[in-house]
């Protein structure tokens, strides 16, 4: 805690899927989400420099992604697709749901297995130059949505594959929401991991074991 | 297995701040809840036993998730509560045979306990209908600060021939409880209700 940084509530769901009337895998699909409703430092006022509390959320991105992890009962080794997103109280504007892009992006990268820094990833998620394209396994860009919205409101959290975005078979989104938040002044941001693909996926497309380029796209 | 289960979804929630003021410790709960295939769809059945066994053996695995999630032994669970939501295929009845025949025995044991009635909701659903699960104290039904409720919903369930199945679990009352009552330390724990 800081002044920036109250963290009110911390919600996790894990969804454990069998089959969705096709036939059934050897091991279920796990999908989990973390939100944590935050109070919004910038709340009923236009704040030109909001950057200060981006820094400070990184702790808390990566206190979240290990609670997920936890949560789903999987090693970081077993995530396959991940997203992330965050829904802003109506006193608060659009803007400041865009502060998750860097911590919670980082925070769950680094947790699978990112080579890369830091500081490459927030100059430009780690496409240009050497740095963040070592081989390490979370080279995607972490797809995310944002919206503002009243207390309940549900976030559609986009899903890709963790090492090429052009995964056909892992692109699907998980609903998030917490009851009762966003309040008017506060913040909800969210992480979403996968164990696989769609549980009945068979639209073509490229395969993970088709992964060549290791760009983060294909 | 006689449930057959599409889908398990597990939530656990921590406060740890209400209205500005620290929640210490932070009040924490869980609901657990399955989606499973309505055997009755589109029928009138007499005879439910089957969604009976179903309640069962659900009592006992969505109970247990729940200490799971939270992280504790069972007897440090403090209040419960069970809800269905039936899809348009099904019976309210259909959620009735679940829930109150045998649903209740395994979810005690796995919170240890509980004298109290588990207090239930009971609707018919859409695809992502939420139900509002009733909670009260296990031991002692009177407890004013423990009289909450948790939202449970799964966002592409129940189809018409499916049924949600929810049990919650709290190793806490209210974050802020202050509007009096019969107290956690004063239960006799004896009758379910003081």
């Amino acid at each position: 805690m800081s002044d920036l940084i109250e963290v009110r509530r911390v919600q996790t769901q894990v969804e454990t899927i069998y089959h969705e009337f096709g036939p059934e895998g050897p091991v279920p699909l796990i999908r989990g989400a973390v939100a944590a409703v935050l109070k919004n430092p910038y709340a009923g006022r236009y704040e030109p420099d909001i950057t200060p509390m981006m820094e400070e959320l990184n702790s808390v991105g990566l206190d979240m992604a290990h609670r997920l992890l936890a949560a789903m009962e999987v090693d970081a080794d077993q995530i396959e697709s991940y997203g992330k997103g965050s829904i802003v109280g109506g006193a608060g504007e659009l803007e400041h749901g865009a502060l998750w892009h860097v911590p919670g992006g980082y925070a769950m990268r680094e947790l699978l297995g990112w080579k890369g820094d830091r500081d490459s990833y927030k100059q430009g998620g780690g496409g240009n130059g050497p740095k963040g394209l070592e081989m390490g396994r979370a080279l995607s860009i972490v797809p995310s949505t944002k919206k503002v919205g009243a207390p309940g409101t549900k976030l559609d959290v986009p899903l890709t594959h963790v090492t090429a975005s052009y995964v056909r078979g892992h692109f699907d989104a998980i609903e998030v929401y917490v009851p009762g938040a966003p309040k008017s002044d506060e913040l909800v941001f969210v992480l979403a991991m996968t164990t696989g693909a769609r549980i009945h996926q068979r639209v073509g497309g490229l395969r993970p074991d088709q992964i060549s380029k290791f760009d983060g796209l294909r | 297995m006689t449930a057959k289960i599409r889908k398990l979804v597990v939530m656990a929630d921590e406060t740890r701040v209400e209205m500005g003021q620290a929640v210490t410790p932070p009040t924490r709960r869980a609901v657990a809840m399955a989606v499973i295939e309505n055997p009755f769809a589109g029928k009138y059945e007499q005879n439910l036993d089957v969604l009976t066994a179903i309640g069962e053996e659900l009592g006992g695995l969505l109970g247990e998730k729940c200490v799971q999630a939270l992280g504790i032994q069972p007897g440090q669970a403090q209040s419960y509560g069970k809800a269905a939501i039936v899809g348009e295929a099904g019976e309210l009845e259909h959620a009735a045979a679940i829930l109150h025949p045998k649903l209740g025995a395994p979810l005690r044991k796995a919170v240890e306990k509980g004298a109290a009635l588990v207090p239930s909701a009971k609707k018919m659903g859409g695809i992502g209908a939420a139900i509002d699960v009733p909670l009260g104290h296990k031991d002692a039904a009177f407890v004013r600060s423990h009289f909450d409720a948790i939202e449970a919903r799964v966002s592409d369930a129940p189809r018409a021939n499916e049924i949600v199945v929810a049990v919650a679990v709290t190793d806490s009352g209210r974050p802020l409880p202050r509007v009096g009552g019969l107290q956690v330390s004063e239960i006799k724990g004896e009758d379910g209700l003081r």
